[in-house]
């Protein structure tokens, strides 16, 4: 078990936010879309030039830069 | 508008006696399917002044009972961030509708109850819409909605708004709730010892203070404090009294959770909120079975993949270029031979006169000719919103997100660029409007400015007409390279801008990519005839009016009664029908050139001489101005086709007669080209920026801006053809 960022996770890997790491308008808007501590995650895929990254939580689709992803620290649970 | 909605909110119910629905819910949650539900035909669409993003009013009947029904723009939160989340809470708590319909997306509830919960706890009067239950139940997911309903202490209401399942029941229940008048009852949730301590203190000095805040829960208010909601916060610090004693407690609880938690209150509202919806979800919602994979995601697997996927929307994009020109190719004929035989059918009723070229060379021409083109914008929306519906634009977005950042764009801006022609046959107006779905300001105006650039469906009749003449062998090549040019452009005028003018951070690109569905019948038609309605209203109003002017500016004053015996002699003296044709030709473009228009074009050419245009061009340009379709009829009468040889809108004839204008050549030809593509953006264009940038300032920029771009791109490409021996 390790705590890394959202950006280093590979597509099809499954992994638990642990926390946020950034507030103001981009922390609002990732509480908005769920993605609060505890919440688990799987990454869907990534973009042609490896950016923007898909993941799936709370059963939908999400997309977001790997800037953005830099500020999620996950717990990786599963590599696939 | 911002700090009076939350200091004066007061009951102020627009509608006396009448009902108020008001629908709310997440982006893409099916609010507008459930209002076209309940509205039905009745629906029409209001824009409320100083608002700029559109809610839509409709009436809605309910035992032959009208009741109001306002679809609110569609938001993940109630907080004051985003424009659309600044108007849905200022129009719940500035207008206090009787009753809030929150509309829940059930295939994803917990996200989607996050709103809800705030809209409880703000007090209002709450239905709760389940819609999507289809879905839901397709992913094996069965929620318990009377358990769910007891929860969460409002009545829940299972739809399907796609085909009208339990909308009625919906309404009823909600109208049933607004006439009890029921008081604002705000939900109180627990967010921790340190908070609710914190909320308390808060709520206390609030609720002993001036009675301005009046019908909003002091609690409610002392939670946004703590939010850090910029909107409330501002409206407290009109009390500096107020303020002096918020202050400190707000500091206190913000260090402590920093000190214990490394956390912010922000953050632990929202984790403790989320924590109320599981406790929630999990008694009331069932994974009867686990779907790992679901549709949406493996067509993903293939369509955004590293590879398949920047080829597979290369083909989407020449496919609809493609299907668009191929299906409209036959009914755009149909209208050009209709508007001819009717400009040839008025023209043999009415007796030669001032009436007569008023009605075919003014009216005829000028709307006929932005007519002609109604199916093929038509078609081009329709593939539009093909795209639109089924979840595959927001794919595109994604898919170029990376490439459009280079050039300071965003992914969405791509949305934007294809509806205003970005495959050729759009319209800025619903491009400019589309822009909405960008929360990056400095990104949606870069956007907004180059929009213009793309290939819109009124510079399609000038370009057929130009092509059509000078590179008739060619035309896909011509069309494609048009492509290309105005992609280039667009792209590095939005470099330079977001370089120069524009400059900013990015803002954060975060984005909900909805499942793929299929889109329906009934959405796609209202997509393509709310556009191409738009387009035709603007042909009825703006177009007509102009052309009338054009029309005028090119008929007065007429020529000296010098000129008149003069030409009347000529015609006298003249043999054969073909030389009395070609003074009666002769004769119309001296009465032009004598005109306002006429004078106007002539003066016009020391400016445009080195592009190669001649003055009847520069004419067809300023009218242009005003619309790009303006363009053509007006060539159309400055090259004496006119009252000489009129013939309708055909374009064959003022093709050849281009062609065999001295001082056109294709090189000539291709500079106009490039120029209608990139200068100033029509009336209707500009008067949207203006709306949507709210000042005139953006308007004024573009039309200076593109015109410039348009002239130095044109000077460079007939110039640089020249030297290169190309002309
Ligand atoms: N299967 C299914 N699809 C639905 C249902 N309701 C709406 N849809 C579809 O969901 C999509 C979004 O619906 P809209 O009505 O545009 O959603 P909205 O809430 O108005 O979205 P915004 O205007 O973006 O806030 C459309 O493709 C609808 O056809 C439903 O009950 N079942
Ligand atoms: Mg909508």
């Amino acid at each position: 078990m390790s705590v890394v960022t959202l950006r280093e996770l590979k597509p099809g890997q499954t992994a638990v936010v642990v926390k946020v790491t950034t507030g103001g308008e981009l922390g609002r808007r990732l509480r908005d879309m769920g993605l609060v501590p505890g919440t688990p995650l799987k990454v869907i895929g990534r973009a042609p030039l490896k950016d923007p990254v898909e993941i799936k939580l709370r059963g939908y689709n999400l997309t977001l830069r790997n800037n953005e992803a830099d500020h999620i620290m996950v717990e990786v649970e599963q590599a696939s | 508008m911002s700090r009076s909605h939350i200091a004066v909110a007061q009951a102020s119910n627009p509608s006396h006696g009448q009902v108020t629905v008001a629908l709310a819910g997440n982006p893409n949650a099916g609010k507008t399917s459930l209002f076209n539900a309940l509205t039905g035909a009745r629906q029409h669409v209001g824009n409320y002044p100083g608002v700029t993003v559109d809610k839509k009013e409709g009436e809605a009947r309910l035992d032959g009972q009208p009741i109001n029904v306002v679809d609110l723009p569609g938001t993940y939160s109630l907080t004051a961030y985003s424009l659309e989340e600044v108007v849905a809470r200022n129009f719940v708590i500035g207008q206090r509708p009787d009753v809030v319909v929150d509309v829940v997306d059930a295939s994803n509830l917990e996200r989607n109850l996050y709103l809800a919960v705030q809209l409880m706890e703000l007090g209002v009067p709450l239905v709760i819409g389940l819609n999507m239950v289809d879905v839901a139940e397709q992913r094996g997911m069965k929620i318990d909605t009377a358990k769910l309903s007891e929860l969460l202490g409002v009545p829940v209401v299972p739809t399907v708004a796609r085909t009208g399942q339990g909308v009625q029941e919906l309404l009823r229940v909600a109208v049933e709730l607004a006439r009890q008048k029921p008081d604002w009852r705000p939900l109180d949730i627990s967010y921790g010892a340190d908070l609710d301590q914190a909320i308390a203190e808060l709520a206390g000095i609030l609720e002993g203070s001036t009675p301005r805040h009046g019908l909003i829960a002091a609690r409610w208010l002392a939670l946004k404090c703590l939010e850090g909601d910029h909107e409330v916060l501002e409206s407290m610090r009109q009390d500096q009294n107020l303020t002096s004693r918020l202050e400190p407690v707000r500091q206190r609880v913000g260090e402590h959770l920093k000190s214990t938690l490394d956390d912010d209150p922000e953050s632990v509202i929202a984790d403790y909120r989320y924590g109320f919806i599981s406790a929630i979800t999990r008694q009331a919602l069932v994974l009867e079975r686990e779907v790992r994979m679901d549709f949406s995601d493996k067509v993903d697997r293939v369509l955004t993949n590293r590879l398949i996927g920047p080829l597979f929307l290369l083909g989407v994009l020449y496919g609809v270029y493609q299907f668009v020109f191929w299906a409209s190719r036959a009914p755009v004929a149909w209208f050009e031979t209709f508007f001819g035989w009717l400009g040839g059918a008025v023209e043999a009723a009415l007796p030669e006169g001032l009436l007569r070229s008023l009605l075919v060379s003014g009216v005829i021409d000028g709307v006929g000719g932005v007519l002609g083109f109604v199916p093929l914008i038509m078609f081009m929306f329709l593939a539009i919103a093909v795209m639109e519906d089924s979840g595959y634009m927001a794919r595109m977005a994604y898919l170029m997100d990376r490439v459009l950042r280079v050039f300071g764009l965003h992914g969405n801006s791509v949305i934007s660029l294809i509806v205003g022609g970005g495959i050729s046959g759009g319209c800025a107006v619903p491009a400019v409007m589309a822009t909405r779905t960008l929360k990056d300001p400095q990104a949606r105006l870069a956007t907004i400015l180059v929009v213009p650039f793309m290939n819109c469906g009124a510079k399609l009749p000038v370009y057929s007409l130009l092509i059509s003449a000078f590179f008739a062998h060619r035309q896909a090549d011509v069309m494609f390279a048009l492509t290309i040019i105005s992609w280039t452009l667009a792209l590095l005028a939005a470099r330079l801008l977001r370089s120069s003018l524009l400059k900013g951070r990015q803002s954060p690109f975060v984005m909900e990519l909805p499942p793929y569905r299929t889109p329906t019948l009934k959405g796609l038609l209202i997509h393509t005839w709310e556009r191409t309605w738009e387009y035709v209203k603007r042909a009825g109003t703006i177009l007509l009016a102009v052309s009338l002017v054009v029309w005028a500016l090119m008929s007065f004053p007429g020529l000296s009664e010098q000129d008149e015996a003069r030409f009347a002699s000529l015609a006298a003296q003249a043999q054969g029908e073909e030389s009395q044709k070609e003074i009666a030709n002769q004769k119309a473009s001296a009465e032009l050139g004598g005109t306002v228009a006429g004078r106007l074009g002539r003066a016009l050419t020391v400016v445009t001489d080195p592009l190669g245009f001649d003055w009847r061009t520069n004419v067809a340009l300023v009218g242009g101005l005003a619309a790009k379709e303006v363009i053509v009829s007006t060539m159309g009468t400055a090259y004496s086709l006119g009252q000489a040889a009129k013939k309708g809108v055909d374009a064959e004839p003022l093709a050849k007669r281009l062609q065999d204008s001295p001082g056109w050549t294709p090189l000539s030809a291709f500079a106009l080209l490039v120029f209608v593509m990139i200068y100033s953006p029509c009336i209707a264009t500009l008067v949207t920026i203006r709306r949507e940038t709210g000042t005139w300032r953006w308007p004024l920029f573009s039309m200076v801006h593109n015109t410039l771009i348009a002239y130095l791109m044109a000077l460079l490409v007939y110039q640089g053809g020249r030297a290169l021996g190309l002309g």
